[in-house]
């Protein structure tokens, strides 16, 4: 067994060192040396260990792979929202970016969606449903090692990702930019995710299956189908990052927002929602409000999320038919998104009084009021009359970080709070003043990006279709562009704000894992001796 | 009737499940959720019976209200044009001069051709028409062909060097790096700045004059300052089509330059034509 894996090692490495040699393009080329030194670190680890006697099995929750996991969530958090309060302003401000080829907006913006989505939220999801999942299945992680493959491929892929994006290598398709390498190394990943989470889940000592895990198995189940359908596409070369699409036109769009909406229906939402099952009833120490409403809106929301992609091609090529039933799923979608928002905020039926003292837990629920809003504002866009106004606007934007800021960032920053005490086996946060600093920026932070996307959205789409009583349009782009000037700037400080908040965190979960707030007996708090 | 008595959240059994501490109460979901939940299933199928929603073999359901995208875009364009009509009439059968007498005619006139002008012609004279390395602006009052009503009508109609027209409009600068020395045309381009008021050697410039002589005044005149019958820019002012620094005014003698735009009868309605003409006349170099 060991020599197979020092010979697959070696001839990865050597493999790879050749396609560094014959790669085509600077993308390919760094990638290939990437995991030429990483599978010769592995294969030289693995020679000094030849032989050696393996160490005893552990028992008991397996929890380094998650420390390891909240570390990489608040890394990647901080750098993905680095470059995103930074493309804020290149909008406002373009001298910002700065004529160099991998500092412009077009090769930056995937940067930063991909570094909060699947780095700061895919972090996230892996770490707190290793956690959950050995928790309420009272059971140790499954398959050994293989946690820890799943951690490390994963940290792999978001370097080639990002990497890839800044040389310029991309396939142009929205939140699925990685070339087809990239996409093969994350299938087998994800796969190797879904084994470790499943053979947990099967080797459980409770009778049944916690709700939080049904979210996360429907997530990473989804998730993989998506991956593979969206990015099926041929190399051009097996010495080069370009590859083409199988499909193309109308086709590859209506795929790509099936898979775009899901990414969001079930990597956003499923799977944050496995996370909030978890978290809120512990944080408030109270039982889940409705058992039947959380199976009712977890298979109804999971039922109606795949079709209500076409909502996002409203006004297309895209057969009227189709266009009908994205926008008829996606009002079917708001109620059982609410499900959830109900589920969590009516659990706190009896502990409300709690948010006075618990930062932690305001901020799950400012977490939720986003996510009830988000979800219900995203059925009113998909309705067709007020798509025709919000469609490629800044509204659309803003929507997206509703969600994504107030719904996803808060739920997690709320889910390291919790985790990061238990983890390092210390008995509470360095401080909970930090974290009410954390959610007050947080959610100015959010309300000034929000409100001024609205304000721009509507205005730009009001400006797009205005006509003069002849009918001809009375703006250019560009007036619509100048005229958003002002909330552009408002938007990035909004993001800076909430970026600060978010170093607080990672200042006040460092202390926290470091024990820099145990305090020591000292002789100054000595009782003196009668 | 019994009265309904609402339970305190106490009153409620569990399912009697626990993972890690956490229970589940037994409770209904709520109504006015499931009520809600209902509605919009209904209007769902409702919507979907209305308006073209399931696939066939060929085609979907057309839906009751008989919606199309399509026909919706081709009832709103022909209600535009329909309105229009009457005033499109009339711009036809007003002479291009007569226009501006007319405060309704402009209007038209000028956001019709704004709207052509930001659709066609944007791409390559910008959106605000200021032009760009190659593609002249067209704000100022410097024209290669002319740049009154008629000869920009007629520019628009035949293009610029477009092969596919007849009438376009022609002329053709030697390359004249084929017959030229290097030296000669470095002494020649001395003299191009000379004339138009640039830094230069004079020396060489002296050297370039008689050259310029032999070879440019045929078209560009003995002042230099261009002739539009030729489309020969004017060199002594300060407007340069490609470039004003002695490397590009030296690549331009080498190897000429060969700007084509297309002509567009044909391609839009003669309407348009008009309405675009006299929108690039008005922007403020119109004569």
């Amino acid at each position: 067994m060991e020599i197979l894996k020092l010979i697959v090692l070696a001839f990865i490495t050597i493999f790879a060192a050749m396609a560094a040699n014959f790669g085509q393009d600077a993308a390919y080329t760094l990638h290939a040396l990437i995991i030429m030194a990483v599978t010769f670190f592995l294969f030289i680890r693995e020679l000094r260990q030849f032989g050696d006697a393996k160490p005893v099995a552990e028992t008991g929750y397996r929890d380094d792979v998650i420390r390891a996991g909240v570390i990489a969530t608040s890394f990647w958090g901080v750098v993905g929202m680095l470059v995103g309060v930074y493309i804020a302003f290149q909008l406002a401000f373009p001298a910002l970016n700065l004529d160099y080829s991998f500092t412009t907006f077009g090769r930056l913006r995937p940067l930063h969606t991909s570094a909060v989505i699947f780095a700061f939220g895919g972090n996230a999801l892996i770490a707190t449903s290793f956690y959950i999942v050995q928790r309420t299945s009272a059971a140790r992680l499954w398959g050994g090692n293989l946690c820890w493959f799943v951690f490390w491929g994963y940290q792999l892929f978001i370097v080639m990702a990002a990497t890839g994006y800044l040389l310029g290598s991309t396939q142009s398709k929205e939140y699925a930019e990685p070339e087809w390498y990239s996409d093969i190394w994350l299938t087998i990943v994800w796969l190797s995710y879904l084994a470790v989470f499943l053979g947990t889940i099967v080797k459980r000592k409770e009778p049944h299956i916690y709700v939080a895990n049904w979210f996360f198995l429907s997530f990473i189940v989804t998730i993989a189908m998506l991956h593979v359908m969206n990015n099926l596409s041929l190399p051009v070369s097996i010495f080069g990052s370009k590859s083409v699409q199988l499909f193309s036109g109308v086709q590859d769009a209506l795929l790509q927002w099936w898979y775009g909406h899901n990414a969001v229906g079930f990597f956003l939402t499923s799977g944050f929602l496995g996370m909030m099952y978890y978290f809120v009833p512990k944080q408030a120490n109270r039982p889940v409000f409705s058992y039947k409403l959380s199976i009712i809106h977890f298979w109804s929301l999971t039922f109606l999320y795949i079709w209500a992609g076409p909502h996002h091609l409203l006004y297309t090529a895209l057969p009227d038919w189709a266009q009908t039933l994205g926008m008829a799923f996606s009002i079917m979608l708001w109620m059982p998104s609410w499900g959830g928002m109900i589920n969590g905020l009516m659990t706190l039926n009896g502990a409300w009084d709690k948010l006075r003292t618990d930062p932690i837990l305001k901020m799950m629920v400012l977490s939720l009021a986003f996510y009830g809003m988000s979800t219900f504002e995203g059925p009113v866009m998909a309705i067709k009359v007020v798509n025709s106004l919000s469609h490629y606007t800044d509204w659309t934007i803003g929507h997206v970080h509703s969600g994504a800021l107030g719904w996803n960032g808060m739920i997690t920053f709320s889910a390291l709070y919790y985790l990061t005490p238990r983890l390092w086996g210390r008995k509470e946060l360095f401080s909970l003043r930090m974290v009410n600093w954390h959610f007050w920026l947080a959610t100015i932070g959010i309300i000034l990006y929000v409100s001024s996307m609205w304000v721009t959205g509507i205005m730009e789409g009001l400006m797009w279709r205005e006509v003069d009583a002849q009918g001809f349009l009375v703006n250019s782009f560009a007036d619509t562009v100048s005229a958003k000037f002002p909330m552009y700037v408002v938007r990035g400080l909004g993001g800076l704000m909430y970026l600060s908040g978010a170093i607080i965190m990672c200042v006040n979960l460092w202390l926290t894992a470091t024990g820099a707030g145990i305090r020591k007996p000292s002789a100054a708090h000595a009782v003196p001796a009668e | 009737m019994r009265k309904k008595i609402k339970k305190s959240d106490e009153d409620y059994p569990t399912t009697g499940h626990e993972w890690d501490g956490i229970r589940e109460y037994d409770k209904p979901m709520p109504r006015w959720w499931l009520y809600t939940f209902y509605l919009c299933i209904i209007f769902a199928f409702g919507y979907m019976v209305a308006y073209p929603a399931i696939p066939l073999l060929k085609g979907a359901t057309p839906g009751l209200l008989g919606f199309s995208t399509r026909a919706e875009v081709a009832k709103h364009i022909a209600e535009v044009n329909a309105q229009n009509a009457e005033i499109e009439a009339q711009l036809l059968s007003t002479p291009l001069e007569e226009i501006s007498a007319d405060a309704d005619l402009v209007r038209f006139a000028t956001a019709g051709g704004g709207a052509v002008f930001r659709t066609y012609c944007a791409q390559c004279h910008g959106a605000g028409a200021q032009g760009a390395k190659g593609y002249p602006n067209l704000q100022d009052d410097d024209w290669l062909w002319g740049g009154d009503l008629a000869t920009i009508e007629t520019t628009i109609q035949h293009g610029i060097r477009y092969e596919a027209d007849e009438d376009t409009r022609f002329s053709e600068m030697p390359k004249f790096g084929d017959f030229l020395e290097k030296d000669e045309i470095a002494a020649l381009a001395e003299y191009v700045l000379q004339v138009s008021g640039q830094e230069h050697d004079a020396a060489l410039a002296t050297i370039g004059q008689p050259l310029f002589e032999d070879n440019c005044v045929a078209c560009h005149t003995e002042q230099a300052t261009g002739d539009r019958e030729l489309g020969a820019p004017n060199l002594a002012d300060a407007i340069w089509l490609y470039g004003r620094e002695r490397e590009t005014i030296t690549t331009t003698i080498t190897n000429s330059r060969f700007g084509v735009m297309p002509a567009w009868q044909g391609r839009i309605t003669e309407a348009q034509i008009k309405q675009v003409t006299f929108y690039v006349h008005q922007l403020g170099g119109g004569e």
